[in-house]
């Protein structure tokens, strides 16, 4: 049984401040999935990430990405959220002043408003937050803190998959969470972000690291390179990349 | 960038209707006539008007400041009106005589005067152009011995607490723009807090401009006796004319020992349109004085009104012990420019004050912070902190911090802060790409930046506040 497609991007080519940086994209995400991107440093992983997200800073030139049927590159970034696609930021931001709490409640709420649900009032969402924390590992005190602020590099990683669990996304890109995690940390997001896993939504990670996907087991395995998926496989191309490294697949990849 | 944070038009001004009511309106021009008028018309005893008269003369000899960092035209005093009034007069102990024209403009300014609708908690003077035209509350305070009513009425009748303070913090020769609200100041409050009494409502005036072609004048008067305290609110709006109009105050407060005094202003005059046509020039002098031992005033403003706002509440702390603070938030957004800050004058022992400034440009807006903390020889172990922090929405605006420090006694401690940030297009993708829109993107980040002075604000301020905020800068992003 194949999943309804969620994401389908072709021969995507995008750059920023006039450099090319992905040279022709192919990939199709169907709801159930786990994707793990990879590849080295430079190849385009994040750039795709925030292409998808739409971050404005970003340039697409030529080719398509349908998200849910709809013309993604028309969507603006808030529309792109409030459909269900999330980006877990590689950096995210600092807010001073904003509390997480509302900041997530605000966030959760836009959503909810544009699907028209009811908004969630402070009581009815905290007892929604509850039990999202536990799965983080997380208590009350999260709630008063400013979004970011003050947080060590680890924290932050862990508040972006907080606020994946609070507003449950259909497709979810989680950029490099997994580096500057510890291994317990690892552990704890990467079980948060497996048993989050939901037969209507799918997960893109991308990752430079073999050590996330132990926890999080993927169904496809991408490699990219120089702009472009160059190597395409099952959870054992992971392996062998480790095995290997990544100018293997370099090595290997047909010359454009 | 591809799509830059840029200026474009700022949402109508919600407060810029029009009063169609008949007005008793002084034709402009200034000179000891007018004077005299205005000081008959209010009904002032004999010492009042030599008070006015003496300041206008003053006036006269006074050049128009210009050491300020805002940029306008020549301003015609012998074109402005001093004085208009609703012409159906009100009486004031009785509101239900107060023309229901009136009531529906406050009420559509959110203040409601009847006795029914009044705000709980919120004792309410309205000044509509140069007139008080109800206060509410007044039997409530009374009975505590607060004295809450205008201006103008105190001078009729408690002229002893006004002959006593008045000019008493801002002389009447003061500066160019005190000398004028001397000479010609219409109304405005009073309040008298006596001893040992806390003051049980919120005191409130709201300031309306109507008539075109006027200026507004208003004073406000503030004892706080000792062991007493009050917390005061001020609010203000006007309609949207192409004209520039001006409003010059003065607000005086006087703390006694161990009294205490908060001031929060809540500023939105018309800023005047995205290419600067209209809007108040807001030439105000605030100031109170820590009189006696362990006082404290504070001010808390916030400054999102106004073509051009000139304005430094500052703290004389003359009682040891006494405590200053200035908060304040200042927003400029297409040609709004603002020059604000503080003066605090350290006489006392053991003083202290503490400034934090937000400054936020947007458009072509530009911003500045004056402030000038000085501790003279007596001021045995005074300390100040002082925090400035600017934060600029797109890439034609300006934010200036000039902080003057002046210490004469080697016992000071001084602290300073400083920061100029950016909105960053980081922060406001994050926000989006969580599912907020740009605009409420943009008044979180700025309301987060702002944190620390709306905290200041009492409680139901400061939602208003943020709410203003919010509409201050919509349309200030791409």
């Amino acid at each position: 049984m194949t999943g309804t497609v969620l994401l389908e991007i072709k021969n995507l080519h995008a750059g920023i401040d006039g450099n090319e940086i992905l040279r022709g994209v192919d990939l199709t995400v169907r709801a159930g999935e786990v994707h793990a991107i990879m590849g080295p440093n430079g190849s385009g992983k994040s750039t795709l990430a925030q292409v998808l997200a739409g971050n404005p800073a970003y340039t697409i030139t030529t080719g398509s990405a349908q998200y849910l049927g709809k013309d993604l590159v028309a969507l603006k970034p808030e529309e792109r959220a409030r459909e269900g696609l999330f980006l877990a930021f590689q950096y995210p931001v600092a807010i001073r002043g904003i509390t997480n709490a509302y900041f997530l409640r605000s966030a959760l709420n836009a959503i909810r408003k544009s699907r028209g649900q009811e908004e969630l009032g402070p009581v009815e969402f905290m007892d929604a937050l509850e039990e999202k924390l536990k799965l983080i590992g997380w208590d009350d005190s999260y709630l008063s803190r400013p979004v970011n602020d003050g947080l060590s590099g680890g924290e932050k990683k862990r508040n972006e998959i907080l606020q994946l669990a609070v507003l449950e996304p259909k497709l979810a890109i989680l950029d490099e969470t997994d580096s500057g995690l510890d291994i317990d940390a690892l552990k704890t997001v990467a079980h948060t972000v497996d048993r989050l896993r939901r037969p209507d939504s799918a997960t893109v990670l991308v990752t430079h690291y073999y050590r996330i996907l132990t926890h999080i087991m993927p169904d496809y395995v991408h490699v990219l390179s120089g702009g472009r998926i160059v190597k395409s496989g099952g959870k054992d191309l992971a392996l062998e990349l480790e095995e290997k490294g990544y100018d293997w697949v370099r090595d290997e990849a047909p010359v454009a | 960038m591809t799509t830059g944070i840029e200026a474009q038009v700022l949402q109508p001004y919600k407060y810029g209707f029009v009063t169609d009511i008949e007005a008793d309106v002084v034709p402009p021009g200034l000179n000891e006539g007018v004077i005299r008028l205005i000081s008959a018309k209010k009904g002032e005893p004999e010492w009042m008007l030599e008070w006015r008269l003496r300041a206008y003369r003053n006036w006269l000899k006074m050049p128009e400041p210009h050491w300020a960092n805002v940029r306008y035209g020549p301003i015609d005093y012998q074109a402005i009106s001093y004085y208009a009034a609703p012409k159906a007069k009100p009486k004031l102990d009785s509101l239900a005589q107060v023309d229901p024209k009136l009531v529906e403009t406050f009420a559509k300014l959110g203040i409601p005067i009847e006795e029914q609708k009044r705000l709980a908690g919120v004792a309410v003077d309205a000044v509509f152009d140069s007139v008080s035209v109800a206060t509410t509350f007044r039997e409530t305070l009374a009975r505590q011995g607060i004295i809450f009513c205008a201006i103008s009425e105190a001078i009729r009748e408690h002229p002893e607490l006004v002959r006593t303070y008045l000019g008493s913090v801002v002389p009447y020769n003061d500066n160019f723009f005190a000398a004028l609200n001397s000479a010609v100041f219409t109304d405005g409050s009073f309040a008298y807090i006596p001893k040992g009494v806390r003051c049980p409502l919120e005191l409130s005036t709201y300031f309306r401009i109507n008539t075109s072609s006027t200026g507004q004048f208003e004073r406000t008067l503030i004892v706080a006796e000792e062991a007493s305290s009050v917390s005061y609110l001020e609010g203000c709006s006007a309609p949207i004319r192409d004209e520039h109009q001006l409003h010059a105050a003065v607000v005086e407060l006087v703390a006694l020992d161990n009294a205490a005094i908060k001031y929060s202003t809540i500023q939105n005059w018309y800023p005047g349109d995205e290419a600067g046509r209209g809007g108040i020039y807001n030439f105000v002098t605030k100031r109170g004085k820590c009189l006696g031992k362990n006082s404290k005033i504070s001010w808390t403003q916030v400054e999102t009104g106004s073509a051009i706002t000139w304005k430094y509440p500052g703290c004389i702390l003359q009682g040891d012990n006494s405590i200053g603070e200035f908060y304040s938030v200042a927003v400029t957004n297409n040609r709004q420019q603002a020059d604000t800050g503080t003066k605090m004058i350290h006489l006392g022992k053991n003083t202290r004050s503490t400034i934090v400034s937000k400054g936020i440009s947007a458009g072509h807006g530009q911003n500045t912070y004056r402030g000038l903390v000085k501790i003279l020889k007596g001021a045995e172990g005074a300390r100040n902190y002082s925090q400035c922090d600017s934060m600029l929405i797109g890439d034609q605006c300006g934010a200036h911090t000039f902080p003057y420090i002046d210490v004469r006694n080697s016992t000071a401690t001084m602290e300073h802060e400083a920061s100029t940030s950016k909105i960053g297009e980081d922060q406001i993708f994050y926000c989006k790409q969580r599912g907020l829109a740009a605009e409420d993107a943009i008044s979180m980040i700025v309301n987060g930046f702002c944190k620390e002075v709306f905290k200041e604000l009492p409680m139901e301020f400061a939602v208003e506040a943020q709410r203003l905020l919010g509409i201050s800068l919509e349309g200030s992003v791409g």
